[in-house]
């Protein structure tokens, strides 16, 4: 007798199933049950019918015909509702089938995100063709949509909407797109690409509620932003459909428990797709789907079969977005990189090396090798003797032989482009040598080569090598950090010119040899990213050195410092009472007066921190930043209102300076001295930037030191009116604030770039004006007290669990 | 043996940040990195005893922040020319939530 085999599902893993069993003349009564009402299509290639590339007909993989011929019993729009295990029956609401052996292929449902709204007439998920259908009929040039969800799925979806020519936003939770797929790099280039062709990206977007009356309107999000929305995609992931076995009583984890053979746990229920869970295991690409419709298929016709998982590798169907990615590609110790980076062409590729085998790959811009390299992963081939061109693909993969980089470049012919950037061949740059241009500076003066991404500074180099011969040096002043080859100035100048606004475009466009950084640079990239974009740029407060973290100075033992701001050194009765009750309520160690003008609390436990900075916000008291690269204090002497020499109010000056400066992030620290009269008590001329008040008006002088070098401040401009002191000292710490390397304090700096030239930009009315709106402009993001934000989280601050009562248990 | 505990949700720890459990021995650091995986390691640096839990984080490894030792996260072992290693914890990312194994604090505790 025929077996009878009722399958729930006709999805794409449960149609392969039917295939390869008809296909191996396996006997069978089939009975078909699914809740959409038709059979088995393609919904790998939903994405080509949502942009209009293809037609829902083209992408049919059974029709009416195929099902009649193997005679299957097809009951479409039929959602079962229950399994009869003990007498072996499926239940549909309208009919029933009896089973000798079931399959059970109900695929996976769209995880919906719990927010109010989310029930509103408009808002779809995307698995299926009516969502598609819904999506494309409210993708009308002009519309507006949202999609939640940056992964795959999403991404797809935004981009059919997009190419049907509607205004879509994409809301993604994480920091990168693509987050499982794709490290940050990647996810940067995608994100690029895809708002080149106009869509709009919002990462680190959490979703709080979806608004609307009759029907969706629009979004909100957690930080306030709102999008309008015509339509509201959900697309933030899935978990398998699991209800029919948990009603079945069958094992059931996250999906429907399997063994190798996809058998459950009642020996005559199988299970196959994405609602099944093998080995702690969900799946979700077709690949393996395929693999355990093949064990199946092989299991009910009495064969030997059992389903091993293999890695599978993804690429994105969008039109034109070229990347791929395969294996583990996590950052781990034992773990070594490979990376290339092609900033001009927007390539990334990643490899991900363990021991002598490849594990991992990454590629963004340039996918050619992708089947190569996955090859590779899936083998786990030994790639030691092919490692030094590896990332150069097949292509290199034989007979590589170790080249002498000068050997290279002098092979190369005149006619070679070396900068990409400016189209600058070898010749014109060993023209340039000959004619007399022998340092690196002179060749980008003269040819530009080199000196707009950069990337190509070291061939420059090498012909410069090979043309001077014995008579070239490199350039002395070293890169950033490892992770480049940039100096701290060239990424400067780079961050501006192309307009790099975040830590991974810097990462990816200037070519950095790291994944992510490590600590000598990611301070120095957040610092340049705040000074220049102050409004795009959001501080990351991970790529802070400890104490601007925390706001306090850490001690050698753990413990922190805490220093209120006292405006140019005034304080009162009242302020020194709160000082006091902090130092007993907190049992402060030691207090001691700064040389700053100042109360140091000294000792203070780091949970304590939020509280003790309470208690002085409700005294009147902000952070005095005495932790941070920026302005600290400005020192003042008792000016003409009590000292008989005093000229001017050099007392209430300093604290007009102190509340315009304050709060700014400066490359290093930045203090001021302002003394009312040449005996300059303040002693200003050996700070940062000095002010000495006389009779006639103010002389302000720039660059002095008192640490590990001592240096008188040298003049930079005298001028008449204390807001004319308030608008050149602003505008110089700008200029300084725009130019200087991180850590280089100004009397370092202004011996770099010259202090003729300082003044040039500080006499010139509209430069020193334009200075000082742009440092207003900072001030309007950045002057802000930090105690007050943070001491609102003092969970933040204190130990995640305490574990010290169960150990002694 | 090991002893999975639960301690808090990854979302508690900042992505290229860390968190301290205070035991009874000391307190242990929690990091996560940007790609989320979490590391448990004593939070002490065996130089000058520094919080690593103050470090900067940056791929597998972090930076002490009193003097500058950088230690690889998985191992504990100093990286460069500095010789010291950390004692490391198992830890588990299950959920969403981060598991410690109370049996190798114990461990140590016992050592």
């Amino acid at each position: 007798m025929k077996q009878r085999l009722v399958v729930i599902g006709a999805g794409m893993a449960s149609g392969r199933m039917l295939e390869l069993l008809f296909d191996a003349g396996g006997d069978f009564d089939v009975t078909l049950f699914n809740a959409e009402p038709r059979g088995n299509y393609n919904r790998l290639m939903l994405s080509p019918v949502l942009s209009g590339e293809k037609t829902y007909a083209q992408i049919v993989t059974h029709d009416a015909d195929w099902y009649e011929t193997h005679g299957v019993d097809c009951r479409f729009d039929e959602p079962v509702v229950r399994i009869d295990r003990e007498n072996r029956v499926v239940y549909s609401a309208t009919s029933s089938a009896p089973y000798d052996a079931l399959v059970i292929a109900t695929g996976s449902a769209p995880f919906i995100v719990p927010v109010p709204g989310k029930d509103l007439p408009g808002v779809v998920a995307y698995r299926d063709l009516e969502d598609t259908n819904t999506m494309i009929a409210a993708s009308a040039p002009g519309a507006k949509a949202v999609v939640i969800g940056g992964g795959l799925l999403g991404l797809e979806a935004a981009a059919g909407m997009a190419a049907r020519g509607a205004d879509v936003t994409v809301i993604h939770l994480m920091g990168h797109l693509m987050e499982r797929q794709l490290d940050p790099a990647a996810g940067y280039l995608l994100q690029k690409d895809l708002e080149n062709r106009g869509l709009r990206i919002h990462c680190k977007g959490a979703t709080k509620a979806i608004l609307g009356t009759d029907r969706v309107e629009a979004v909100l999000l957690e930080d306030g932003t709102v999008y309008p929305a015509d339509l509201v995609c959900m697309a933030v992931g899935i978990r398998p459909e699991v209800r029919l076995a948990n009603d079945a009583h069958l094992t059931v984890g996250r999906g429907i428990t399997v063994d190798d053979q996809l058998r459950t746990s009642d020996p005559a229920i199988f299970a196959l797709g994405e609602c099944v869970e093998h080995d702690q295991q969900l799946f979700g690409l077709v690949a393996p789907l395929y693999d355990q419709a093949r064990v199946l298929a092989e299991t009910l016709l009495g064969q030997d079969a059992a389903f091993k998982p293999v890695q599978t590798a993804t690429k994105l169907k969008v039109t034109g977005v070229d990347l791929f990615s395969a294996g583990d590609f996590a950052d781990s110790p034992g773990r070594e990189d490979i990376v290339f980076r092609d900033p001009g062409r927007g390539v990334y590729k990643r490899l991900i090396i363990e021991g002598d085998r490849l594990i991992g790959a990454v590629m963004y811009g340039d996918t050619a090798d992708g089947a190569w390299f996955f090859d590779k992963i899936k083998t786990a081939a030994p790639i030691s003797d092919l490692r030094d061109t590896l990332i150069f693909g097949p292509a290199f993969a034989s007979g590589a032989s170790t080249m002498d980089p000068l050997a290279a470049v002098a092979a190369l012919p005149p006619e070679a482009e070396i900068c990409g950037c400016n189209g600058i061949c070898k010749g014109k740059i060993v023209n340039a040598i000959t004619d007399g241009a022998n340092t690196l500076d002179a060749i980008r003066t003269t040819t530009k080569a080199s000196a707009s991404c950069g990337t190509c500074t070291g061939l420059v180099e090498q012909i410069m090598a090979l043309t001077l011969g014995d008579s070239f040096t490199a350039n002395t002043n070293p890169p950033m950090c490892k992770c480049t080859d940039h100096t701290h100035e060239d990424v400067r100048r780079l961050i501006k010119s192309m307009e790099l606004k975040s830590i991974p475009a810097v990462m990816q466009e200037l070519g950095w040899k790291t994944v992510g950084g490590c600590a000598s640079c990611r301070p120095a990239l957040n610092y340049y990213l705040i000074a220049d974009w102050p409004l795009d740029y959001a501080d990351d407060r991970q790529s802070r050195f400890v104490n601007e973290r925390n706001h306090a100075n850490i001690q050698k033992d753990g413990t922190y410092s805490v220093v209120p701001r006292m405006w140019g050194g005034v304080t009162s009765s009242a302020e020194l009472r709160a000082i006091a009750d902090a130092a007993d309520k907190y049992a402060v160690p030691m207090i001691k007066v700064t040389g700053g003008q100042r109360i140091d609390l000294l000792g203070v436990q780091k949970q304590d921190l939020p509280a003790i900075w309470s208690d002085f916000n409700a005294a009147g008291m902000v952070s005095g930043h005495a932790y941070a690269k920026g302005l600290r204090t400005v020192k003042t002497c008792v000016g003409k209102e009590f000292c008989r020499f005093g000229t001017q109010d050099s007392t209430g000056l300093g604290i007009k300076l102190e509340k315009l400066l304050w709060g700014s992030w400066t490359p290093a620290k930045v203090k001021l001295g302002v003394s009312g009269c040449p005996r300059n008590c303040a002693e200003a001329t050996c700070k940062d930037i000095g002010i000495i008040c006389v009779d006639s008006g103010y002389q302000i002088s720039v660059a002095g030191a008192a640490g590990m070098d001592v240096k008188e401040t040298e003049a930079l401009i005298t001028v008449a009116s204390e807001d004319e002191v308030l608008e050149a000292t602003a505008a110089f710490v700008q200029l300084y604030r725009e130019n200087a390397r991180y850590l280089h304090r100004i009397y370092k700096w202004v011996a770099s770039v010259g202090l003729d030239w300082c003044h040039d930009q500080i006499i010139d009315p509209a430069k020193r004006r334009a200075l000082f709106d742009r440092f207003m402009l900072s001030q309007s993001v950045y002057q802000i007290d930090p105690w007050a934000e943070l001491a609102a989280r003092p969970a933040d601050w204190a130990p995640l669990a305490d574990l010290t009562i169960r150990a002694a248990e | 043996m090991t002893n999975f505990i639960d301690i808090a949700a990854l979302d508690d720890i900042p992505r290229q940040g860390a968190r301290v459990v205070k035991t009874a021995q000391g307190c242990v650091a929690l990091f996560r990195t940007a790609d989320d995986q979490v590391f448990a390691l004593d939070d002490r640096c065996p130089h000058k005893s520094g919080p690593l839990s103050e470090g900067i984080v940056h791929g597998a490894a972090v930076t002490c922040p009193l003097h500058g030792w950088v230690f690889d996260m998985a191992t504990g072992q100093a990286q460069g020319a500095d010789e010291g290693q950390v004692q490391t914890y198992a830890v588990q990312v299950s959920g969403g939530r981060v598991l410690l194994d109370a049996a190798s604090l114990a461990r140590r505790s016992a050592a």
